[in-house]
């Protein structure tokens, strides 16, 4: 039995999370201060990885990180090339899964009391502290939520993933590529397998998401 | 120990124009909602930036546009009471107050200042309870202990009971009151609330779309607001406009009679006031006829309203509020004010 999809599935939702998590967080942070018109079109580009089809994603990664680009062959001379390789896999799910942790994020930014924010800093707090300590656990709901969409959507990400590292097996291979990949080749007992871990997988992540709201509601109660 | 605040600051069409000073002891901003009191508030601690102006505090410069300086709210050392007290939900009490006691470096000193604001503000055996697990007093307390624990050397309180119960509104007023005597040093607060601005404080600024009107001793104020807006602002329900006669006496035409004044009455003079509580069937002086209207009960009181005979008839009625024992059997047909309850109402 070759694992290897399950692992590099994995790594790759798990890096590319956790990118998305501090990016995300990062840039819904800075766009809930700028000016509005700024926001807005900063807006429409920080989401538009949610709207548009996986494969037009793949795309443009394509055209930046091609090795004939500019972009990709600067790289290549360091020896990184994000085409056909699985750490190519951690930015196409990135991409794709970066609208879901800055909007949520976002979200529970504006919704944020900043009175609280406001409290710390005539207390003499630093902002760095604010962030963390105050900002940061009272939108903790939001940014989690975000954080699971994010994962979840990156473990799942097929359409960006085939068209930047393609699908060679032991090598670039995930779970949603080489479910395509085994019923293409009528591989049907394979393709339900690994349809199988999948559901597995993302029946976990959620019971836990339920399982961190439900101790969080308790914890607000007592 | 003083405050200079002297600032403007454009928010679309509305403009904040205020400039005062504040001593010891505590001051009041009264206005109604939206009139600039809180803008005012947060220029002073450094969460909003005035476009233009000054504020000093104790002889040092916080905000001057000229000179281009803006010192950070860390800086300020000013505390800022918010209506919703602003305590930190993911955090304990002792942690909060903590909080306020984030300047200080040992922390024995910490521990030791804790326990006895812990002490001061009764929150002893409080300590490891959530804000969301406080009744409002507590929550109040709270905030105060973690901004005074902070050491500021002037306290802003924005609408410090608005959060509260009617019925613990009263008992907390004295108690803040108290611990305000106790703190020593300049307080501010806002309130569109006349009666908190009369409890609280020994000075009233009255502010009214952005503008500081006057400042007076709280006692002069409600005995002479000098105001339209400030007479409405002190609860004044009968405000009417009027014109001067001679030295002492004023001219009503929405109600077609004159009436002396104790006051000696000024020119520009543009309205009077009278409140509601001062007609009285016995009074000798400025007594005219009137009809009655209608009238409304309150739990110790009646509001009574009631026309002068010769009053003009698309202008609003008269009110006159009296205690429910002491009104009368029937409607009498006269109704008197003294000249001294006349207030002299100017642009």
């Amino acid at each position: 039995m070759d694992w290897y999809p399950l692992i590099n599935s994995l790594r790759i939702a798990a890096i590319s999370c956790v990118l998305v998590f501090f990016t995300g967080i990062f840039f819904a942070y800075y766009a809930a201060k700028l000016p509005r018109a700024v926001k807005g079109v900063l807006d429409v580009f920080l989401t538009l990885p949610m709207v548009l089809p996986p494969t037009v994603c793949g795309y443009f990664l394509l055209v930046i990180f091609g090795v004939k680009r500019p972009l990709g062959a600067f790289l290549a001379q360091y020896g990184v090339k994000f085409v056909m390789t699985w750490y190519g896999g951690i930015l196409a799910a990135a991409v794709v899964a970066f609208p879901l942790m800055y909007r949520t994020a976002r979200g529970a930014f504006e919704a944020f009391d900043k009175n609280l924010a406001y409290a710390g800093q005539t207390l003499g707090l630093s902002d760095t502290y604010i962030f963390w300590r105050v900002r940061m656990p009272a939108c903790r709901q939001g940014i989690l939520a975000g954080t699971v969409l994010a994962f979840a959507r990156a473990l799942g990400e097929y359409g960006a993933t085939s068209m930047l590292i393609g699908y060679t097996p032991g090598k670039t291979a995930t779970i949603s590529t080489t479910v395509y990949q085994l019923w293409r080749t009528n591989d049907e007992a394979g393709a339900f397998f690994w349809v199988m871990v999948n559901l597995a997988i993302s029946t976990v992540v959620l019971l836990t998401v339920n399982m961190l709201e439900a101790r969080q509601k308790k914890a607000v109660k007592a | 120990m003083s405050l200079l605040v002297d600032i403007r600051k454009q928010l679309g069409t509305f403009r904040l124009d205020v400039s005062f000073t504040a001593e010891n002891g505590v001051t009041t901003l009264l206005g109604a909602s939206g009139c600039g009191k809180s803008m005012t508030l947060k220029c002073i601690a450094g969460i909003e930036k005035p476009d233009e102006g000054r504020i000093v505090l104790d002889g040092e410069v916080l905000f001057d546009s000229e000179k281009k300086i803006n010192l950070p709210p860390q800086k300020r050392r000013v505390g800022y009471l918010f209506q919703n007290y602003a305590l930190f939900p993911n955090m304990t009490v002792r942690q909060n107050i903590l909080c306020g006691l984030c300047r200080e470096k040992d922390r024995a000193v910490r521990e030791k200042r804790l326990r006895e604001m812990l002490k001061l503000m009764q929150l002893e055996g409080l300590e490891n309870h959530k804000p969301a697990q406080l009744s409002g007093g507590q929550q109040q307390r709270t905030a105060l202990a973690r901004i005074v624990v902070s050491e500021p050397r002037v306290l802003l309180l924005d609408e410090p009971f608005s959060a509260l119960d009617g019925h613990l509104r009263d008992s907390l007023k004295i108690e803040l009151r108290d611990l305000l005597d106790r703190f020593g040093r300049e307080v501010l607060m806002v309130t569109h609330d006349r009666n908190e601005a009369y409890n609280m404080s020994a000075r009233i600024a009255v502010m009214d779309e952005g503008r500081l009107l006057t400042v007076k001793p709280s006692k002069a104020l409600f005995a002479d607001p000098g105001t339209v807006q400030a007479a409405v602002l002190t609860g004044c329900k009968n405000i009417v406009p009027a014109r001067r006669v001679s030295d002492f006496e004023v001219e009503i035409p929405d109600w077609g009679l004159r009436m002396e004044t104790k006051q000696r009455v000024g020119e520009g003079l543009c309205a009077v006031g009278i409140r509601a509580h001062y007609f009285s069937p016995a009074a000798p002086q400025n007594r005219f006829p009137v009809r009655y209207v209608e009238e409304m009960e309150e739990p110790f009181e009646v509001i009574i309203q009631f026309r002068y005979s010769g009053q003009y008839p698309d202008t609003s009625p008269v009110w006159w509020r009296i205690p429910k024992e002491k009104k009368p059997q029937t409607f009498p047909t006269e109704l008197g004010i003294a000249p001294a309850n006349i207030l002299l109402l100017y642009k």
